[in-house]
């Protein structure tokens, strides 16, 4: 996909993403399979039970951080190796390739250290699913910080997600559309790093959007 | 084949209070492109279920995005719907006798419904096993058809999936509730959770001199615990195992036991389950076994906003949409892992699941005894619900797979 965010001063494109979740023919019942589900699985797979996760379950942020932990926890129940996969921040990683050989890594060392585990029913299956994105701009743009924090008020929790969560790997960056558009294109270099700091994780997306709009705010009064 | 009327329309404007004026405006986004579509969606009963209930409330809302939507119920006789419940008992696993005649039946009525099928519609979504057969009178692949199963077909009896999976092969793609409940298929399969209607009746705002009234109406005291479950009178929602683990809590606390449901119009055998559970609660004057007549809606939400805990203790589930009710209602829920009540339930996030009569008795008392833990359950159930249960995301869903079959995806 390309950025929405195009060349230096341009205005700013609202979009929002819906994600249609496919079933698809893998799944694991010990963490041996899951670490085989690992490695076999789509990048879509692997998209969607982290960073699809962070929008579909973003009010837990206690305990909760993506579908392949909580799946350890609470049905494999192995609380060590969950807490390693909940540990991985997906604003790390560049591209889905990374992130799925730090899970592999994570889940094989484990596998290695403790076989008996490795080989342990789980109360549920794992069933790897993958996500059919679809793009629709919202017909708003911004031109001026105001504008820009009116939009961003009226976002729903799906374009906030897409333009402040998934962007970094549709831009291939550690940053996101909004920061990349503060910068690039208001030259609020400062402001967008302050942005790019929030805590997607410890946040809700409405907490996230409303530090994300304080700060603008903060930038407002300055001008 | 019957085109059914919508009982009750709900503006999408009414929804904004509840989701946010941004989650309205995407649904008006995704549907822009799909303004005029023809969409027809079939189902074997206009009431009773959780399949009308969602159709309900979602044929409304997709008629006010402008999609050209149309439910048709598909026509049978008792001897259809009594092959058909043998069959949805297979499906999830229980004891089958293959029978020629009963085959026989299930293609004849889906026959005599062909003629009825909306040849000039651009997605048929044909909804559960029923009307499945319907895929043969698609003209040369045209539309786009899509079978959405609601039921568990993790274990089906092979006798009735093979009869059944050559026509679900014929689809452009089938939708389940839960991954579990997938098989193993040639064409793409989706995932949709099933939904409720925080406007509905059944689950809108009560007022607390109204829930009174329904317990005085039932005699159930509301200065004890109540422990509820909602469901039909079906053994697969283990009604008899609810009795005894209600006896285990009793030991410890002072509870009473609310069983309320009713019978699907799709249902023969509630009766006899019901005369089951009547015999095991064995005139225990705590425990309140209601027959609502059509599932008699307010009562029901009633009911669920008094519950101290509420149990879904399902042997094997479709979604189980009761669960999501409870959760919307901010109320602890104890629920079995079984079908599609772990998607809902995260275990220790939003309830707590367990997987025997023991077990469940063992959370209901862990609940009572920690309010403040019940509390925190039902508060972070509630927005569970609200992120991923809700009509309105339901619609989304479609909303998206038809753009993307559209887009060619």
């Amino acid at each position: 996909m390309t950025s929405t965010v195009q060349a230096e001063r341009t205005p700013f494109s609202f979009f929002t993403v819906a994600y249609l979740t496919r079933i698809g023919n893998q799944s694991a019942g010990t963490l041996t399979e899951f670490l085989k589900g690992l490695e076999e699985c789509s990048d879509a797979s692997i998209f969607h039970h982290t960073f699809q996760t962070l929008e579909s379950h973003h009010f837990l942020t206690e305990g909760f951080s993506n579908d392949f932990a909580q799946w350890v926890l609470a049905s494999a129940n192995r609380d060590e190796l969950a807490e390693q996969l909940a540990a991985l921040d997906i604003r790390d990683y560049l591209s889905i390739a990374e992130l799925r050989s730090d899970l592999r890594r994570v889940v094989s060392g484990y596998c290695t250290q403790y076989p008996n585990y490795a080989r342990q029913e789980a109360l549920e299956r794992f069933y790897f699913c993958e996500g059919v994105e679809v793009t629709e701009s919202l017909g708003r743009t911004a031109c001026t910080l105001r504008e820009f924090r009116e939009g961003i008020e009226r976002l729903s929790h799906a374009s906030f997600y897409f333009h402040f969560i998934s962007s970094r790997l549709r831009l291939h960056l550690r940053t996101n559309d909004f920061s990349i558009w503060l910068s690039n294109s208001l030259g609020l270099e400062t402001l967008a790093n302050h942005v790019n700091r929030i805590d997607v994780y410890t946040n809700t997306l409405d907490s996230a959007r409303s530090s994300l709009v304080r700060l603008i705010e903060l930038e407002e009064k300055k001008g | 084949m019957i085109a059914t009327q919508v009982l009750n329309r709900i503006p999408l404007d009414e929804y904004v209070p509840l989701l946010g004026e941004p989650e309205v405006e995407e649904l008006r986004a995704l549907a822009k492109p799909l303004r005029g579509k023809r969409v027809q969606m079939v189902n074997s009963t206009a009431v009773g279920g959780g399949v009308a209930e969602i159709l309900n409330r979602l044929i409304p809302l997709a008629e006010e995005l402008e999609l050209d939507i149309h439910w048709d119920v598909m026509k049978g006789g008792m001897d259809f719907f009594e092959v058909t419940k043998a069959f949805h008992n297979a499906l999830h696993g229980g004891t089958y006798a293959s029978n020629a005649e009963d085959f026989a039946i299930f293609r004849e009525y889906n026959v005599r419904n062909y003629e009825l099928v909306r040849r000039d519609a651009e997605f048929t979504i044909i909804h559960d096993p029923q009307p499945a057969a319907l895929i043969e009178a698609r003209r040369e692949k045209a539309g786009h058809w899509i079978w959405r199963c609601h039921i568990d077909l993790s274990r089906p009896n092979s006798a009735v999936w093979g009869f059944l999976e050559p026509y679900v092969a014929q689809y452009d793609g089938a939708i389940f509730s839960s991954p579990e409940f997938s098989r193993q298929l040639a064409v793409p399969q989706y995932l949709f959770y099933p939904s409720i209607d925080p406007l509905s009746e059944k689950n809108r705002d009560l007022d607390q001199g109204f829930i009174g009234s329904v317990l005085k109406r039932f005699s159930i005291d509301p200065q004890r615990p109540i422990l509820t479950q909602i469901s039909r009178f079906d053994r697969l929602k283990d009604p008899v195992g609810v009795i005894r683990a209600y006896r285990i809590v009793k030991r410890y606390f002072d509870c009473q036991l609310v069983l309320a449901g009713g019978g699907a119009s799709d249902d023969p055998e509630g009766a006899i389950v019901l005369d089951e559970v009547k015999k095991e609660a064995d005139a225990d004057p705590d425990i309140h076994v209601l027959e609502l007549p059509t599932w008699a809606p307010l009562e029901v939400n009633a009911l669920q906003r008094a519950s101290t805990v509420v149990i879904q203790k399902s042997l094997r589930e479709g979604f189980g949409l009761t669960v999501a009710e409870a959760l919307w209602k901010r109320k602890p829920v104890v629920a079995s892992a079984v079908g599609g009540i772990p998607t809902q339930v995260i275990h220790k996030h939003t309830g707590l699941l367990a997987h025997s009569v023991e077990g469940t008795a063992y959370q209901i008392r862990f609940l009572l005894s920690h309010p403040e833990i019940a509390q925190k359950l039902g508060e972070q159930g509630h927005k569970h619900v609200k992120e991923n249960f809700l009509i309105t995301q339901n619609l989304k869903n479609y909303l998206v797979l038809m753009l993307s079959l559209s887009r060619g995806n």
